[in-house]
């Protein structure tokens, strides 16, 4: 019937899965970076700029983020692919307790990852348009000052709520992503299935916590603590 | 016990379905849900009303063939159970119990509770032949088998296509069956020599079939009857992508 659509269910997961997978590697470097913004204020400030300076000039970052906005665009346009081909195969019930017998997470992945595509959109607008296109204020040191720009932007605390909640919708996203892309890819040795599985739940505790935790400590140490 | 049932009626595929409302008294606990169902006919039919059609056979949970949504889970409220091995002692005297289809575009529904999982017989058919001489019983060590081997492979091939992980699959998707089908083989020096090429016809097939895509939620596994692991997936996933990279 659909047969318009050339690449196999399995060929589609598959490229779902490293896409997906490769994000994940970019968030424990995005993460490492961000922590940075944990440190006291005049430190986290000259560190982070300088740190962002080196990352826009250095020719091996500007390869990955080209790697990061194809896996981005390729992921979310698969998702689609994959959701809607999903909606017209699946059978509808008068009554449907199915959901017993699985993770509401995990049969919820696209709007999971629509919820983290419209955080991304405030993201990208907030943070890296502005310092790739924004005329920013430069610090001390003569670097950009882009810890400026990140207090600035949590001084309202919807928008600081607003982020952590998209960190949480981000950490089920991975609590079923991570795993199921390793299941995706192959891994069937019961085992390492279930070392994958037990690093995945690790994985996206931390995440989730680690960039959930650095707007509400800016929040609390920049806006409350100190007006 | 009474019970009162809302059953899905259907004359034919080209027809609108819908719930309709049945009650049944002196229900015996110790009936299986097929002989409620028998039970319900029976007065059907001595009312001169079509009794309910749904498919059946051997009713001890070895063949397949019976297969109901109950109260909206595969093969109802009990995990890894067939509908014929469910009984009516986990329903309480004045229970509603809602019957409906498993339901899949690629399950058609040809009356009531009968639907066409003849799409399970061409994803086999797929898989093309393994050459097992079939006359006199071959030398047992012929082919030398680890006990873990053939066990492995029977986990798999206690698949009895039943069509419940579709069922209740959000996406409809045929993994756990089909990967039991080609794991099966794969485990076996028998099916192992073609298994490259039977990976790659079987899921064209189960993909032209019409199911969805699998998204690992696992709830496959759980309502199987067979207990068949959702690891056979992966293993359909590793010898898939395999296969495509090694393809002449
Ligand atoms: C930082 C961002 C993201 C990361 C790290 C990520 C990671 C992952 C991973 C690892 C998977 C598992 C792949 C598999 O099941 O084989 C996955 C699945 C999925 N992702 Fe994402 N993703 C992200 C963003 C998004 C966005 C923005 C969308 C939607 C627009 C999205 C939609 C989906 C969907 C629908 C699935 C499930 C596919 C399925 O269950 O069949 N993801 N993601
Ligand atoms: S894998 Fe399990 S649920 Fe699916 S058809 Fe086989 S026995 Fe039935
Ligand atoms: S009738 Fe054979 S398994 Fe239920």
């Amino acid at each position: 019937m659909d047969n318009k659509n050339r690449a196999s269910t399995l060929m589609r997961k598959t490229l779902m899965a490293v896409t997906g997978l490769f994000l994940c590697f970019f968030l424990v470097i995005h993460l490492l970076g961000n922590l940075q913004l944990l440190l006291p204020a005049e430190q986290a400030k000259a560190s982070f700029n300088s740190y962002s300076q080196l990352l826009s000039g250095n020719i091996f970052i500007k390869i990955i983020s080209y790697v990061l906005y194809a896996s981005i665009v390729i992921h979310c346009l698969d998702a689609l692919i994959i959701t809607l081909k999903n909606k017209k195969t699946a059978g509808r019930y008068a009554v449907d307790n199915r959901g017993k017998a699985s993770k509401w997470y995990s049969r919820n992945m696209g709007i999971l990852g629509t919820l983290i595509l419209i955080f991304l959109v405030f993201h990208f607008r907030d943070f890296w348009y502005q310092y790739k296109f924004g005329s920013l204020p430069k610090d001390e040191s003569g670097h950009k000052d882009l810890y400026a720009i990140v207090v600035a932007a949590y001084h309202d605390w919807w928008y600081v709520l607003f982020y952590v909640l998209s960190m949480f919708a981000l950490g089920y996203h991975l609590l079923h992503g991570f795993y199921s892309a390793a299941r995706s890819l192959g891994l069937y040795h019961p085992k390492y299935v279930s070392w994958v599985r037990t690093f995945g739940t690790g994985y996206s505790y931390i995440i989730t916590i680690g960039f959930a935790i650095i707007p509400i400590y800016i929040y609390l140490t920049q806006h409350v603590l100190w007006n | 016990m009474k019970l009162y049932l809302k059953i899905w009626r259907q004359s034919d595929a080209a027809s609108e379905g819908k719930l309709v409302d049945y009650e049944l008294d002196n229900v015996i606990p110790h009936m299986s849900f097929l002989e409620m169902m028998d039970t319900l006919n029976e007065q059907l039919v001595l009312k001169g009303d079509r009794p309910v059609e749904f498919d059946h056979d051997c009713r001890e949970g070895i063949c397949g063939q019976c297969g109901m949504m109950i109260n909206g889970q595969a093969h109802g409220p009990i995990a890894n159970l067939t509908t014929c091995q469910l009984h009516m002692r986990e329903f309480k005297d004045g229970d509603t119990i809602y019957v409906e289809p498993f339901r899949a575009l690629a399950f058609p529904i040809k009356r009531d509770l009968r639907v066409d999982r003849s799409a399970f017989d061409r994803i086999i058919m797929a898989g093309g032949f393994v050459s097992v001489n079939t006359g006199q019983a071959p030398e047992a060590n012929g082919i030398p088998i680890t006990h873990e081997q053939a066990e492995s492979a029977f986990d798999s091939a206690a698949c009895i296509g039943c069509g419940a992980c579709v069922a209740t699959c959000k996406n409809s998707s045929a993994a756990l069956f089909t990967s039991a089908k080609i794991s099966h083989l794969a485990k076996l020096p028998q099916g192992k020599m073609e298994s490259r090429k039977r990976v790659l016809s079987m899921v064209k097939q189960m993909d032209e079939e019409n199911f969805g895509h699998c998204s690992n939620t696992e709830a496959c596994e759980v309502e199987c009857p067979q207990q068949i692991s959702v690891l056979n997936i992966a293993r359909m996933n590793w010898e898939y992508s395999l296969s495509s990279v090694l393809k002449k």
